[in-house]
């Protein structure tokens, strides 16, 4: 499957404020990707550039092979649902089949009424009524129902409670599995996407840090525990994602592009959270690792 | 049909877990040849995890020649793992509580007797390559 979404060099500038810079990426069709980075770190920038609700300042992207929202027909194959699971407060259940399917040329009139059913959700009740959670269930219920190839979602859970949260990615993993979409969905919790995603992008202060798919990511990284070493001289195969060093020990999480074999050094695997959090701290404070190295002196 | 569940604490990869449980329910007993395995799309809907790790999982599993997939219909189990016969578990079993009773009584703790068997479990496997 070719590229779903395909950046080069993008950026978006607000003001003199740089939202997202310097971001090429190549995301591969038929993933569940996770837009992981802390709150402000362009996520939502780069999935509305994504949609088009935003044009870039620099660089070029193209969402399924064209430019996004280019026309009607590259608008019918990506579904987006933006922060909190917008709804039409003054509208039923029911209102919002209607409109999806007068909206939607691929509308799924089936899919919809059956997903509704299954969610026990009453066709007549405003959806202004509706708790957090079916709120969001009837959001990615029109999103799903008028059949995209690549379905976009921002910050999907992060307002809802943990059981609604788990009801909300089953559902998603089940639509994806049935209708074998590609999804690209945003959170500021790794935790929240570690068993729906298998791919990753950790997006800091405006910028791609690591991009790949899960299981490589997860082979490639490695926690290095060993006596007290400057960074500085380990070989090259070796980049440093965050150290910490006591007077004796030196711990490093580090990504590797050969096996580790110095025997000095005691390896364990690393988690998807520990991956993400290391290099969000990377990018927080780039001038503690000068520090550690300065003390070593 | 057997129900899939995930630890997440335990490390172990979720398509691992998956496998080892298959592997585990045809030790058992749980699972025949010609059984059917959970249906992808239930699986992701029980759990919520990503449906490539359910096909990466039974992927595998056909690899190992212990399951096949007919395409349109699901995924069934196609092999046997020898656990030895059946029969023979229930005596194991009863000699096993026996002796636990016995690690227990002789004051050992539940990782004390954990760490006994995995080590004695080695060792006896060590042997047998030598």
């Amino acid at each position: 499957m070719s590229a779903v979404l395909e950046t080069s060099r993008l950026g978006k500038r607000y003001r003199r404020l740089w939202a997202l810079a310097d971001c090429t990426l190549s995301i591969p069709g038929g993933h569940v990707v996770g837009l992981v980075g802390p709150n402000g770190a362009g996520k939502s920038t780069l999935l509305n550039l994504a949609v088009g609700l935003l044009a870039p300042t620099a660089g070029t992207i193209e969402v399924l092979g064209s430019p996004p929202a280019a026309g009607p027909a590259e608008l019918a194959r990506v579904g987006y649902l933006a922060q909190d699971a917008p709804v039409y407060a003054g509208l039923s259940v029911a209102d919002h089949l209607r409109l999806g399917a007068r909206l939607n040329p691929g509308w799924d009139a089936e899919l919809a009424r059956d997903r509704v059913e299954r969610l026990d959700l009453d066709p007549h009740q405003k959806a202004g009524t509706l708790s957090g959670g079916q709120r969001a269930q009837l959001a990615l219920t029109l999103a799903v129902a008028k059949r995209p190839e690549l379905l976009i979602l921002d910050e999907p859970v992060a307002s809802l409670d943990p059981l609604a949260r788990r009801e909300f990615l089953a559902d998603l993993m089940e639509a994806t599995a049935e209708q074998e979409l590609s999804v690209v969905l945003s959170s500021h919790l790794v935790a929240d996407l570690e068993r729906v995603c298998d791919y990753l992008i950790v997006l800091v202060g405006s910028r791609v840090r690591v991009a790949g798919p899960v299981d490589e990511l997860l082979a490639a990284h490695h926690l290095l525990a060993g006596p007290r070493r400057d960074p500085a001289t380990l070989p090259d195969e070796l980049t440093v994602i965050s150290s910490s060093h006591t007077d004796v020990q030196t711990t490093l999480l580090v990504r590797a592009s050969g096996p580790v074999l110095d025997p000095a050094w005691t390896i364990s695997e690393v988690g998807l959270e520990d991956l993400v959090l290391a290099y969000m701290s990377q990018a927080a404070a780039p001038g503690r690792r000068r520090r550690h190295l300065e003390v070593q002196k | 049909m057997i129900e899939f569940h995930l630890d997440a604490r335990s490390g172990v990869a979720p398509y691992r877990q998956l496998i080892h449980q298959v592997r585990q329910a045809l030790r058992l007993g749980l699972l025949h040849e010609g059984d059917q395995l959970p249906k992808v799309k239930d699986v992701v809907a029980g759990l919520a995890i990503n449906p490539n790790t359910v096909l990466k999982a039974y992927r595998e599993l056909e690899y190992e020649g212990l399951a096949a997939a007919r395409p349109g219909i699901g995924t069934f189990v196609t092999g046997t793992l020898d656990g030895g016969p059946l029969a023979a578990h229930g005596p194991l079993r009863h000699e096993l509580q026996r002796w636990l009773g016995r690690a227990r009584r002789a004051g050992l703790d539940d990782e004390s007797i954990e760490a006994l068997f995995v080590s004695t479990f080695r060792s006896a496997a060590e042997e047998d390559i030598a």
